[in-house]
């Protein structure tokens, strides 16, 4: 049995972690060296030099002491050693010799102790040695001077507390300014060469009041937010709602009423027309007249943004009353403006003043002929602003603007016969109907549509002033509205008072839908979004709304939109953007309404040609 | 200079607002509609927190600037506290 005592008994046994090596490993020479590097001295101590200023390294001692002890040998020849054997008497030297029994003696009882009997022996030979502990004390005391403590104070350097921030716009506005005093530095330069004059008078600076005319558009801002917060619903409503019943009402659908806008100054005004802003699409410019051909009086043009309801952007009042306008589409801030007494007239709202830029009057005319409507084209090849007007005498005008008057040229003369102008004036007279409406072409822009007091549309061109392209017995009575379709180059619609919507394509001579409203029509107007969507208002108040691609019958909105009963609806106009309508009537009351989504479905792209179904 | 006052005067007409304090960049208030007390309040405070507000756009942006400032408050009837600020 293994006892397992320690002890080797011969046999050779291996513990179960003994590493294992191959052979030639384990004939492989290992050479051990010993040195006197010690492993546990640290070799990479470093210490700052203040002298030099860098951390140098320090080198460590590899030394290790084992053993130390304090020894009382000297060496015999040194100094001390000599000093020491002459105390003893074992030299001989200046000093007495002593006996070497004495010697002896001192010898052996030094061994015991040494330094009394040293002493002892000493004193008796005669010879007086310095003695460890036989000393005197001889003390002393100088005059100790007195203390004098000298103090100097100084005033202290002035102090401030200084604090600042230092971000990123403080940085940006330092450099600008270094900026600017570079340019001033450099712009100064260069005056110094031209100017030679000084002026020897003193300028003292009046002191300004503070003006707040400076916060113009900051107040407008904070009205407007004023304004959205007391509107909060509206606007809301007029970004996000949209109507979720309109999914259960199949084809119907609904406006909901928005902001309505009014102004005192417009009492006893009704709006005669509407146009949209094309850039700022929330601003709108209505015209205020008075169709009432007994009362006619001043008019304006109000300018509002869906933004303020309450009070307009701009206001201009006129002497007559306004029939019509048109707001540039490429030049917004240009408005165009036609009047009852037959005056155009264009506003530039980038000028301060209420008046227009110009005024133009028609040449011949004793009758008050209202110009019905008015159109902006696209500039001419010198670039001057011209637009057409149609009035009640029958003529359609293209005026130009130039340098600021407008210079009125003929284009076509209206006559029942689609005539021409050479036959002199009284027989004319016979033959002339009044124009009330016109549009121009959305894509050719020399194409045009006038309609006529008769009844009557012709299509014309600009460039042909004598005859009609082609002529229309569209209505029975006088034309209201006439306008080209949006998107479809060759249908437009027309809306006349003898309560009909036609609406037709040009190259055919009947019109391809009819609708009989049972009520005079204010105005139609195409919808931006749709080729089939058209709007129609009625006196009776009710907006209707129709979409050909959906029911070619009936409307599919018929809205009543004001309260009070009598009031009659003017105008209509869809807002190029957003789903919005707006609605004049004649009690100056302006509003606006959204579309349901119903309303507002764009056409699938078709593939085959319109069909027409009469 | 008399649309500016126009426009002030409406916008104090309306019944949803409290009151109108213009100020100047120094926080001397120059008009205000309310009592002196409350507009030093407000004058103080706020122009505190425009400061900040301005500083948070322009380290975003130095280019940037602050236009105008709206707080909403919760008491009463949901005030709504509006500055707008020309540097």
């Amino acid at each position: 049995m293994d006892k397992g005592d320690g002890l080797d008994r011969g046999k050779k046994s291996k513990p179960s972690d003994q590493l294992k090596l191959t052979e030639a490993e384990l004939k492989e020479n290992i050479t051990k060296v010993l040195n006197t590097h010690n492993p546990h001295a640290p070799q990479n101590i470093v210490r700052f030099n203040y002298k030099e200023g860098v951390y140098q390294r320090v080198s460590v001692d590899h030394t290790a002491i084992l053993f130390e002890m304090e020894s009382n040998i000297v060496y015999q020849d040194s100094e001390e050693g000599r000093r020491l054997m002459l105390k003893q008497g074992l030299i001989k030297g200046d000093v007495a010799a002593t006996p070497v029994e004495d010697g002896g003696e001192v010898e052996e009882a030094e061994e015991e102790d040494r330094p009394d009997s040293v002493a002892s022996k000493a004193d008796k030979k005669g010879v007086k040695l310095g003695n460890f502990f036989h000393f005197t004390d001889r003390a002393t005391q100088t005059l100790n001077n007195p203390p004098r403590q000298i103090n100097c104070q100084t005033a202290p350097p002035p102090r401030s507390i200084f604090s600042a921030t230092a971000n990123q716009w403080q940085i940006y506005d330092a450099y600008c300014e270094e900026l600017q005093k570079q340019e001033k530095q450099k712009a100064t330069l260069l005056k110094k060469e031209t100017d030679k004059s000084k002026k020897g008078v003193l300028v003292t600076e009046t002191q300004v009041l503070f003006s707040i005319s400076p916060l113009a558009k900051e107040t407008k801002i904070l009205e407007r937010m004023v304004h959205q917060n007391t509107f909060d619903e509206i606007a809301q409503d007029f970004k996000y709602f949209e109507d979720p019943s309109d999914k259960f009402r199949g084809q119907e659908g609904t406006l909901l009423p928005l902001w309505t806008f009014q102004h005192e100054e417009t009492r006893g005004l009704s709006v005669t027309a509407l146009c949209w802003n094309s850039k700022y699409q929330d601003l709108f410019a209505v015209g205020m007249g008075s169709y009432d051909f007994c009362k006619q009086g001043r008019g304006m043009i109000v300018f509002y943004s869906l933004k303020n309801s309450s009070f307009p952007e701009y206001v201009f009042p006129t002497t007559s009353g306004v029939q019509c306008l048109d707001i540039h589409p490429q030049h917004f801030y240009l408005t165009v403006v036609g009047f009852y007494d037959g005056c155009v007239a264009v506003y530039n709202l980038k000028k301060k003043s209420l008046e227009p830029v110009c005024k133009g009057t028609p040449k011949t005319s004793l009758l008050t002929n209202p110009v019905w409507q008015v159109r902006w084209q696209n500039d001419d090849i010198d670039n001057n602003h011209n637009f057409f007007s149609v009035s009640a005498d029958s003529r359609v005008v293209s005026w130009t603007l130039i340098k600021h008057e407008l210079i009125s040229t003929e284009t076509i003369r209206l006559s029942v016969n689609g005539g021409l102008s050479n036959v002199p004036d009284d027989e004319q007279l016979v033959n002339i109907s009044g124009g009330t409406s016109l549009d121009f072409h959305k894509q050719t822009d020399h194409l045009f549509l006038v309609g006529t007091e008769q009844g009557k549309i012709h299509k014309c061109s600009i460039h042909y002033s004598s005859k009609f392209l082609k002529t229309y017995n569209a209505h029975n009575s006088a034309v209201y509205t006439v306008k080209w379709n949006h998107f479809h180059p060759r249908v437009f619609i027309s809306c006349s008072a003898d309560w009909t919507v036609k609406i037709w394509d040009d190259t055919i001579k009947v019109p391809v839908f009819t609708f009989d409203l049972m009520s005079a029509i204010g105005d139609v107007a195409w919808a931006p979004y749709s080729s089939t969507i058209f709007a129609a208002v009625t006196i009776d108040g009710i907006v209707r709304v129709f979409d050909l691609s959906i029911n070619k019958y009936e409307a599919i909105c018929q809205q009543l939109v004001v309260a009070k009963k009598k009031t009659k609806l003017t105008h209509i106009e869809f807002n190029p953007v957003h789903p919005v309508i707006i609605v004049g009537d004649d009690q100056g009351l302006v509003s606006s309404f959204k579309l349901s989504p119903n309303l507002r479905k764009t056409p699938k792209v078709r593939k085959s040609p319109w069909h027409y179904h009469v | 200079m008399a649309e500016v006052e126009d426009t002030l005067k409406r916008i104090e007409a309306r019944e949803d607002v409290v009151g109108i304090i213009i100020v100047n960049l120094d926080g001397v208030y120059l008009r205000s509609t309310l009592d002196d007390a409350l507009t030093a309040q407000y004058t103080k405070h706020l122009d505190r927190l425009t400061v900040m507000a301005r500083s948070v756009v322009r380290n975003i942006d130095p280019e940037d600037d602050l236009t105008s400032l709206r707080l909403r408050i919760e008491k009463n009837d949901k005030h709504e506290i509006m500055r707008t600020t020309i540097w």
